[in-house]
């Protein structure tokens, strides 16, 4: 990991890593209902990896399996290319931040940190050292002889992560890091937990709900659903290029339409949907037969309001203001398309001026630019 | 709540008119509903509690006497002057003589040792009955609970039928050939022994269960992850927290354990001294209220210690410094 502030958009700029961590074909059944259907994934040495979905998803049970708190039903898990998955927890050399912290109460934050070193058989001088350093590193070393329950719930996470750390683990993995603690600090300590995180040696697994958490935090995201990993990718790869429709609308929201092919040439493609009366034209990537159903995910970023009709003979659509909300750096706009479909568009400031200034039941043209459209195939 | 909203109302709105300002008064110095909520069981332990234990703190400082009651009282009035008789005999009597010292001594040990069994065999059975599924949990704490449908006593004596020489024990012991001779348990200190964990172990399961039963199992997994094998992790991570629930059930058998008196009547040989025995003695056989209540003080003087250490370190727990 290098000391990138937005690592989201830094995966491009380093050197290949070395694969690290290998799941393979893990699968965890729960008496009849599968939890983990045949799950493959690579993540590379110093990396932070996301797993990302809704709860049920599979994403917990996969990082307890890692932890080896779960046992998979099948499959195998390499860490340094050695096979993990038979090992019992205590021998692992990966170390787990839980949900709740689950620091011991009965113990000084110095003994909860030194803990699993105690469990090592670490000699006192060398226990003392690591110990303090772990504190140090998280800025907790004077509040060494507290109790965890005279904490602050963002100092309790430092004592956690410090714990997790101070075993020097190859795989370090964090249970929904943030969602103990208060909206207002989470994102300060996103960025305080990744800074930490790049100054030591680890490799590293987090769990979320949270789109936001993981775009802000992991190097790649793997978008999980129903037990399967829908997508792979850096933040950026998976917001602009979703590769299922499941991605687009899990991650932020989007305009998704519904057609089918109707002309393809080198260079573009046009799609007809019975929610728009003109013609959809995407100009990348993207090629299919004739006739072949397809979805479009247009980010609501990118939509248009103008007062008068486009040039352009594809790409938009009237409609009527149905509803709007001023979000502060932006303002959202629902507009109702003859069709019935609603059309989200989210308008920064200079576009609203542009606009003059709408009132509901306006009537207004949608549209966007060829490029902005993302075909997915169902 | 109705009578607390009345009574914070802003003073602005309080009424001017003559009977609503005494109603306002009247409010205003009547309890709250809170406090109505525990003059009831206050009123009890004072009633049953409170006033019992001063009558007998009172009579323990009287002399005997033969008459109805059968002793004496403590103020007297005469010729203009009140006075006061304290009796302190008794409780000197209690230091000095050999026999009650070792009655105490050894109602503490039968009481002591029966406490240690009780958590010997109750904290496994607790710890497996909290990590069963839910409805496991509600069935097996059922069977713990369901002794308490039949009648102390009976239960008592039917452990009589199984102790003895010719009981059922023996019987079957002898059946499968693993003694010859009858094991000597009825009337001896380990016929007592077994009654006494027999019957107290209920009280130590409840609060142990209810202990582990809510401990975070997150802090278990935390351990084994940062690398303690399992006997490690009950050690220092089960055990230390439930450490509330140990002192609790072991009070909870200890305290009613050295006032027993049931068990060794029944279960005792003629040479098992518990306190309760020679508080019976003293009152029915020897008529000596004013002893027999020293008798009862002193062991209460003597429970109270242990309850107050526990009282003391949960204090200190709450407060959490070190």
């Amino acid at each position: 990991m290098s000391n990138q502030t937005n690592p989201g958009h830094a995966a491009a700029a380093r050197p290949a890593k070395p694969d690290f961590v290998k799941i393979v074909n893990v699968v965890k059944k729960f008496g009849d209902s599968v939890a983990l259907d045949d799950v493959s994934l690579t993540i590379k040495k110093n990396e932070l990896f996301a797993l990302l979905g809704s709860s049920g998803c599979g994403k917990s049970t996969l990082l307890r399996i890692l932890a080896g708190l779960e046992t998979a039903t099948s499959g195998s898990i390499f860490v340094d290319g050695e096979d993990i998955a038979k090992l019992p927890p205590y021998k692992r050399p990966v170390n787990m931040m839980f949900q709740s912290y689950a620091l011991f109460p009965h113990m000084t934050v110095e003994g909860n940190v030194a803990f699993g070193l105690k469990q090592e058989g670490v000699g006192r001088e060398e226990l003392k050292e690591r110990v303090a350093d772990a504190l140090d590193l998280v800025q907790m070393r004077k509040y060494a002889q507290r109790k965890p329950h005279q904490l602050s719930g963002g100092q309790q996470q430092r004592v956690a992560l410090a714990r997790s750390l101070v075993k020097r683990p190859k795989l370090l993995l964090l249970d929904e890091p943030m969602s103990a603690l208060d909206k207002k600090i989470r994102q300060k300590t996103q960025l305080e937990l990744v800074n930490i995180l790049n100054q030591v040696d680890v490799t590293c697994v987090m769990v979320t709900h949270d789109q936001e958490e993981a775009m802000t935090m992991a190097d790649r995201v793997a978008v999980m659903s129903e037990g399967n990993i829908m997508q792979i990718g850096s933040p950026a790869e998976v917001y602009e290029f979703p590769s299922c429709r499941f991605s687009a609308e899990f991650i932020g929201s989007t305009n998704m339409f519904e057609g089918h092919v109707v002309e393809d040439e080198p260079d573009h493609i046009y799609i007809e949907t019975p929610d728009l009366p003109r013609r959809m034209h995407i100009s990348h990537g993207i090629t299919g037969p004739l006739g072949m159903a397809v979805s479009v995910s247009v980010r609501p970023e990118w939509v248009s309001l103008s007062r008068s009709q486009p040039a352009a003979s594809y790409n938009w659509a009237p409609g009527v203001i149905a509803d709007m909300a001023y979000m502060g750096s932006y303002t959202l706009f629902h507009v109702k398309l003859a069709s019935g479909k609603t059309v989200i568009a989210n308008l920064s400031s200079s576009h609203l001026i542009e606009l003059g200034s709408p009132a509901y039941n306006d009537d207004v043209y949608v549209s966007w630019a060829p490029t902005c459209g993302v075909v997915l195939t169902l | 709540m109705n009578t607390t909203l009345k009574r914070y109302a802003p003073l602005e709105s309080r009424p001017r008119s003559g009977t609503g300002r005494l109603k306002a008064i009247l409010l205003r110095w009547l309890p709250s509903g809170r406090t109505l909520a525990i003059v009831p069981p206050f009123a009890w332990l004072m009633l049953f509690f409170a006033l019992p234990f001063v009558l007998v703190l009172k009579i323990s400082f009287a002399d005997q006497q033969l008459s109805v009651p059968p002793y004496t009282a403590l103020l007297s009035f005469e010729q203009g002057v009140v006075h006061i008789a304290l009796q302190f005999g008794h409780y000197l009597f209690l230091l000095q003589d050999d026999l009650y010292v070792a009655t105490y001594l050894s109602s503490l040990k039968m009481a002591g040792v029966s406490t240690f069994f009780c958590l010997l065999i109750g904290y496994p059975m607790a710890y497996y009955i909290a990590r069963a599924s839910a409805s496991t949990r509600n069935l097996l704490m059922m069977a713990v609970m369901l002794p308490f449908w039949t009648s102390f006593l009976i239960r008592v004596y039917a452990w009589i039928g199984i102790l003895k020489d010719d009981g059922l024990l023996n019987h079957f012991l002898i059946g499968i050939g693993l003694i010859h001779t009858p094991l000597r348990l009825y009337h001896t200190d380990w016929g007592v022994y077994i009654g006494m964990v027999y019957s107290y172990l209920p009280f130590m399961i409840m609060p142990l269960y209810a202990n582990l039963v809510k401990m975070d199992l997150a802090l278990l997994e935390a351990a084994y992850d940062l690398g303690a094998k399992p006997w490690t992790v009950f050690t220092r991570i089960t055990l230390p927290l439930s450490k509330n629930g140990i002192i609790a059930g072991s009070l909870l058998v200890f305290i009613p354990a050295v006032g027993e008196y049931v068990i060794p009547e029944l279960l005792g040989g003629a040479d098992t001294l518990m306190i309760g025995r020679v508080m019976w003695d003293e009152f029915f056989n020897d008529m000596d209220w004013p002893m027999a209540s020293a008798v009862t003080v002193a062991m209460v003087v003597l429970l109270l210690i242990p309850m107050a250490l526990f009282q003391y370190y949960q204090v200190k727990e709450l407060e959490g410094v070190k």
